[in-house]
Formats: structure tokens, C-alpha cells, sequence
């Protein structure tokens, strides 16, 4: 393989379209609401009206307006069919045919391409989501795919790559927001006889499906950016772990791996050159805490999977005790726009310390339920009224969340806020990998942070005492709260551990496992305080048991 | 005979039991080369062939890449992921991801442990039906959702969900 033949490919594959495409999401949004089948109709509908000449059905990823799947879109017109059955998949393929105004009253419900949910939108992530067929390399390689990693191999030495991607600005989209170049930086420089990169696709945030979606819909990005890194760093064997809960997002990533093998963008002397690099996938088997990255690669190796210490850092003692660069998901899904078209175009997104976009999952009480790709620095209330919608039914909105079980409540008084690492902490929230549930005034607060804090206790590993007792105990008090049999002691009590939490847990799911609850408490203490002062207005006499609870039994 | 070399199986030693399914477990292990470090591989096949993993089946694991009993009972313990139970004829799995607690997961969840006589987590008695949860299908789309049998359903009403699992109670297999 070299340059003349990616070219050639997809040069063949232009050639190949045909003048009218029919883009059928099969994502797993859509293909829960029957996608499949609307697909299968499509087709059925072409053969039968014998276009097969001018017309053709291309199962694509990810459309985004997930609320309204299963979606249909129409190339070269671009209109947007929301809501699709099979039973009025037929119609779309007539309205094509018909000479004049075609039936609208038999066509599923229209959309419209220009509203903002889209045309606020900036996609880089996502820009093939939704156009290319994730199973067919070709439709990767005509979309520019590839082209990036042989300009890394070809044109560039692996401490220029590393550069490019420093002055990028580009922050690990897992969470934390770690400077990727720097990273890249430790890993390169490591000395060691085998180095290890590894691609965290252990989505576990509940309400986050943007990697499942990246996966799904343009698996072969995943695959440049981390040959791209590889070649950086130095490393020659890749992983990437994905969720065992997203079966089809394995198998796109399969599939994908055996096709770039073939073409030989995946293995040994890639591109021609001396750089040889391989893909292993790792299946998860359902542990939230498998996404801390010490927890990540003691899966990786077959072990329980428990946080350790860091330091040592993965970067220097990583996988068996090699360095071992690990990165989210969307992180390598930006790696090759950079280097395709530079880190100066890059770090012209955003804010200056939030560099490029971020994708959201965009979720709860809200009307376009959906992904959302945005630049850094965007409004909560941009995303929130004009990307979304606003709420529906005419509720209020009281507040979002982000960041799951590791992030915060920010309320609607705070929606002016920018949406950049740095500001999202301040307001006692985080980034986090981007999940963003919206929340209406029929949600109670208390029940969120109770919700969050039973997740973190099933979720704890158990390794560390803190976490361990800490969700445990906290879990007991907000019971205890929203039972309106609390007093202001137990308050206390729940504050100082969550500061004990914070302060002295292993890992990360520890130490952020009191956001929610110190967030909600921030922005929200009318409501505990309401649950506290029911139960003396009900109950003043009660005496609270304090017996120990073996005691009581 | 040159075919006979080239089936895969040919040299993967047989269980006592003759179960077939053993077979193709050991050509997952031996695809590995019996490394300790395939052992979620491992045993995510073998729940996939047996359904769920009982305790013969980890030592049998154990034994074949040479790893202490605990160390397999410890890892398919501590993955959700792995049941070391039979599971009923039927699952139900209630979503219970941030967008579908929003929208009323949790009494979807209270509504159906009520119906089946059960909590999430367990089997009937009759083993006709599993009440599992699930962390985030990523279908937040469609919030709430259920998952019946492998197939997700979007936009549950409480009525529409005890309608669906009583008629599984009501007729029989199926």
C-alpha cells in the first residue's frame, strides 16, 4: 500500500456512488427503534421501483437526533426523514421517483437539516458519523481516511508528531482533561523494550454514549489516531478495550481491523515503511471502575480489575510493567484531523485552555435527545435551549449534570457558564468523559445524589477502605434524608465524609463519588433542608435511634 | 492425508463428559496459548457456550491455564458481566442510566419486581423469568428502556412493561 493506491481507492469508491443515496442510520439509537427493518424496506422499495441504477441505500452511523430514530437522509437534497417505520419507509423511496409534488401526507415526518440542533454543531469527532458505511474501509479512505497516518509516517519524524499534537492544545477526552502531547511526551521518551498503547473505550458513565457512537459509526478513525500515537511513542501492539455492553460497537471495530490488516494499514511495514503495528481488542466485563486507568490495565492483563498507586504512571509502568500510553476514545478520534490539517487550525477552536470540540450526549428531560458536537467555550444555555430545545411539555429546566457519577448538578441560574474544563470545575462540576442529563422540576435533587452514590457503592472495588465504607455510609445517610428521619448531626456527618473521601480514596471513582452529593447540596440545600424540617414539623418527639444497627435488630 | 492435519480441533483433548461445547472452550484457550492473561477471554466464551459459568466449569478453566481456583473464582466474582447462576427462560433487564432514572426508570423497576415476585438480581422459582438491570444500553434516545430477551424496547410505560412479562407468565413458553 502507498499513497497512489489509497488514492486509487478512493478515486473507485467516488466513482462508484451512485447519483441518489439513501443514508439509513444503524446505530444503536436507531436500530432499537427498528432501524434494520426500515433499512431493509428502503432497499426493497429501490429494487421494486427499479432504481437501482440511480439510487442505492448506504447504512450509515450515527445521525445524531437520536429522540427521533430511526432518521433517514436523503444525499444529494439532504432532506432529513424523522421517526421512519417500515411502513412508511416505502413512501420515501416514491416521493424520490415522483414527477410532481410528491404525497406528503404518506412521507414520514420531515426534519429540518438547518435548525440548530444541527447548525450550531461543529463536527471533527463526528464528521463522518452519519455519512460513511462504518463497515466498508473504502468509505472510510474516500472520506480523506488514512491519508493522515501516512503523512505521519512519510513526512514526519515521531517527536514531530509528538509536537504537532503538543501545540495542539488537545486535553484527554476521557475526563481529567491531561494534556495528550504531554502524555505522549513521557511515553515517548520511556525507554523500554516494548511499549503499549491502548485505547480506553470502557464507556461506563450512565447517560454517556458518545465513544459507543464513534465506535459504531467510524471505527477506522479509532484505528488511524492510535497508529498514529503508536508510531509517536514508539509502540509496536495496541489494545483497545471496549464495554462488553456494546456488541455491535466490537463488532464494527472487528470488522474494521480485519479490513485494514488486509490492506495492509494495520501489521507489519505500514505504508511501506518500518513501522509495524497491531490492534488487539479487549472485551469488558461490566466494571464501572475499569475505566480508572491502573483498573483498565489490570483488566487488560486478566486480573481483577482494581486501581493501584500512581505514581508509577502508566506512561512509565504501565501494562506488565511496560510504559503504556492510554488514551479516551474521542482523544484519538481528534488525532488524525490534526494532523491532516494542522495544530494551528486545531488550537483555533475553542477557548484558550479547552482547545477543539466536545461531543455531549445529550439526554433527560429534553427535547432533542442526541449527540451534540460543539466547540469549547459554548454556553450550557446555548446547548441547553438551542441545541436541545429546551425542555419539553412546557417544564422548567432546573439543572444538568455532567460528568456522571464523577461530576455535578449545575443549576439553571449558572447556565451562562462556559463549557471548558476550567469552568465546569469551578462550578464544582467536571468535563468528564460527556455524558450532560437535563433535569426538570419534577426531579428531586436529593434522589439524583442518592442515585449517584448507590452506583458509586455498587461500583466501589472494594481495594480501598474510603470507598468502600464511604459510599456505603453516605448511601445510608441520604436514605435517611429522603426517609425525612435525619438531623442536622447527620448533615455534618456526611459532609466531613465526604471530605474524608475525597481526601484519602485510591482512585478516582472515589474521590469524585461525593461531586454529586456536594454539587446538589451547593446549589441545592433548600431541598434537604425542606426533608429536615419535615421531620420535626411530623415528627417532633421522635428520638432517633443510636444504637449501633447489629443492636436494633 | 493432508485434510486431517489441518482441522483445528483434531488434537484438543475431549472432556469426560463428551460435551461439545468443551471443545470449542479449548480452542478458544488454545487460540491464546493457555495465557493467564486471556482469562476474561476465556471466560466470556464460556458463558457465551454454557449460558452461565458453574463452579466445575472455572475449575475446569483453572486447571487448563494453569491458574489458582481463587484467582478465576476471583475475577468472574468481581465482573458484573459474569453470572455464576443459571439464568430463567426469559429476561427482563430494566435500564437504569441517568436519562432513564430521570424518566421514571426506577418505578418501571419497582412495578415489575412487584409483578414477578422477585427483586432485580433473581430468578423466579418456577425459572421462567430473570429481573436483571443494566447500568446504560447508551439508548438514552429512547428513555426509558427495557431489554426483553436481547431486544431493547424504548418509551416504557409501566403498563406496556407488566403487560409484556405477564405474558410470558401467562403463556407458558414461548
Amino acid at each position: 500500500m502507498d499513497l497512489a493506491e489509497l488514492h486509487a481507492i478512493a478515486e473507485h469508491e467516488r466513482q462508484m456512488r451512485k447519483p441518489i443515496r439513501i443514508r439509513c442510520c444503524v446505530a444503536a439509537g436507531c436500530l432499537s427503534a427498528n432501524g434494520q427493518a426500515v433499512k431493509q424496506r428502503l432497499e426493497e422499495s429501490v429494487a421494486a421501483a427499479g432504481l437501482q441504477e440511480r439510487v442505492e441505500v448506504c447504512g450509515v452511523g450515527c445521525l445524531r437526533l437520536c429522540s427521533r430514530g430511526p432518521l433517514v437522509q436523503i444525499d444529494p437534497a439532504g432532506a432529513l426523514y424523522e421517526n421512519v417505520t417500515p411502513e412508511t419507509a416505502p413512501a420515501i423511496v416514491t416521493a424520490l421517483d415522483a414527477s410532481g409534488a410528491p404525497d406528503e401526507a404518506s412521507l414520514p415526518a420531515r426534519g429540518d437539516p438547518a435548525q440548530p440542533f444541527f447548525a450550531r454543531q461543529l463536527p471533527i469527532v463526528l464528521e463522518n458519523s452519519g455519512i460513511i458505511d462504518p463497515e466498508r474501509i473504502e468509505s472510510y479512505i474516500a472520506a480523506g481516511g488514512y491519508q493522515a497516518l501516512y503523512r505521519a509516517l512519510h513526512e514526519m519524524t515521531p517527536g514531530e508528531v509528538v509536537e504537532e499534537i503538543t501545540r495542539s492544545g488537545l486535553r484527554g477526552r476521557g475526563g481529567a482533561g491531561y494534556l495528550t502531547g504531554l502524555k505522549w511526551a513521557t511515553v515517548a521518551k520511556s525507554v523500554a523494550e516494548r511499549k503499549f498503547v491502548v485505547c480506553n473505550g470502557d464507556e461506563g458513565d450512565p447517560g454517556a454514549f458518545m465513544d459507543r457512537s464513534v465506535l459504531e459509526s467510524d471505527p477506522h478513525r479509532i484505528l488511524e489516531g492510535m497508529a498514529i500515537a503508536a508510531y509517536a511513542v514508539g509502540a509496536n501492539q495496541g489494545y483497545a478495550y471496549v464495554r462488553g455492553e456494546y456488541p455491535l460497537a466490537i463488532r464494527r471495530l472487528e470488522i474494521a481491523i480485519r479490513q485494514a490488516k488486509k490492506l495492509g494499514l494495520l501489521g507489519s511495514q505500514i505504508f511501506e515503511s518500518a513501522f509495524d503495528f497491531k490492534i488487539d481488542i479487549r472485551i469488558g466485563a461490566g466494571a464501572f471502575v475499569c475505566g480508572e486507568e491502573t483498573a483498565l490495565m489490570a483488566s487488560i492483563e486478566g486480573r481483577r480489575g482494581t486501581p493501584r498507586p500512581r505514581p508509577p504512571y502508566p506512561a512509565e509502568s504501565g501494562l506488565w510493567g511496560y510504559p503504556t500510553l492510554i488514551n479516551n476514545v474521542e482523544t484519538f478520534a481528534n488525532i488524525a484531523p490534526i494532523i491532516r490539517n494542522g495544530s494551528g487550525w486545531f488550537a483555533a477552536i475553542g477557548t484558550e485552555k479547552s482547545k477543539g470540540t466536545k461531543v455531549f450526549a445529550l439526554a433527560g428531560k429534553i427535547r432533542n435527545t442526541g449527540l451534540v458536537e460543539v466547540p469549547m467555550g459554548i454556553t450550557l444555555r446555548e446547548i441547553v435551549e438551542e441545541l436541545g430545545g429546551g425542555v419539553p411539555d412546557n417544564g422548567t429546566v432546573k439543572a444538568v449534570q455532567t460528568g456522571g457519577p464523577s461530576g455535578g448538578c449545575i443549576p439553571a441560574t449558572l447556565f451562562d457558564t462556559p463549557v471548558d474544563y476550567d469552568s465546569l470545575a469551578q462550578v464544582g462540576s467536571i468535563m468528564g468523559s460527556g455524558g450532560m442529563i437535563v433535569m426538570d422540576d419534577s426531579t428531586s435533587m436529593v434522589d439524583i445524589a442518592h442515585y449517584f452514590m448507590e452506583f458509586c457503592r455498587d461500583e466501589s472495588c472494594g481495594k480501598c477502605i474510603p470507598c468502600r465504607v464511604g459510599t456505603v455510609q453516605l448511601g445510608r445517610l441520604l436514605s435517611k434524608i429522603r426517609a425525612g428521619q435525619a438531623t442536622q448531626a447527620d448533615m455534618q456527618r456526611m459532609k466531613e465524609l465526604c471530605r474524608m473521601m475525597q481526601e484519602t480514596s485510591l482512585c478516582g471513582l472515589g474521590q469524585s463519588a461525593p461531586n454529586p452529593l456536594l454539587s446538589t447540596l451547593r446549589y441545592f440545600p433548600q431541598e434537604y433542608e425542606q426533608l429536615l424540617a419535615d421531620r420535626v414539623e411530623h415528627d417532633p418527639d421522635q428520638q432517633l435511634d443510636r444504637r449501633p444497627e447489629l443492636e436494633r435488630q | 492425508m493432508p485434510s486431517a492435519t489441518l482441522k483445528p480441533n483434531a488434537n484438543a483433548t475431549t472432556h469426560p463428559s463428551g460435551d461439545n461445547r468443551f471443545k470449542i472452550l479449548e480452542a478458544t484457550m488454545k487460540r491464546q496459548q493457555y495465557q493467564p492473561d486471556a482469562l476474561i477471554e476465556v471466560l466470556h466464551k464460556a458463558q457465551e457456550l454454557f449460558g452461565y459459568l458453574s463452579i466445575g466449569l472455572l475449575l475446569h478453566i483453572a486447571h487448563s491455564l494453569k491458574l489458582p481456583p481463587s484467582r478465576v473464582y476471583g475475577v468472574a466474582t468481581f465482573y458484573h458481566f459474569f453470572s455464576l447462576a443459571p439464568q430463567g427462560e426469559h429476561t427482563c433487564a430494566v435500564c437504569l442510566g441517568t436519562a432513564c432514572y430521570v424518566k421514571g426508570a426506577a418505578t418501571l423497576l419497582a412495578a415489575v419486581e412487584h409483578a414477578a415476585g422477585v427483586k432485580a438480581g433473581a430468578t423466579t422459582p418456577d425459572k421462567r423469568l430473570s429481573l436483571l438491570t443494566a447500568r446504560c444500553l447508551g439508548a438514552c434516545g429512547i428513555a426509558p428502556a427495557v431489554v426483553f430477551d436481547g431486544t431493547v424496547a424504548g418509551h416504557q410505560t409501566t403498563e406496556a412493561l407488566l403487560e409484556h412479562v405477564k405474558g410470558w407468565f401467562e403463556n407458558g413458553s414461548g
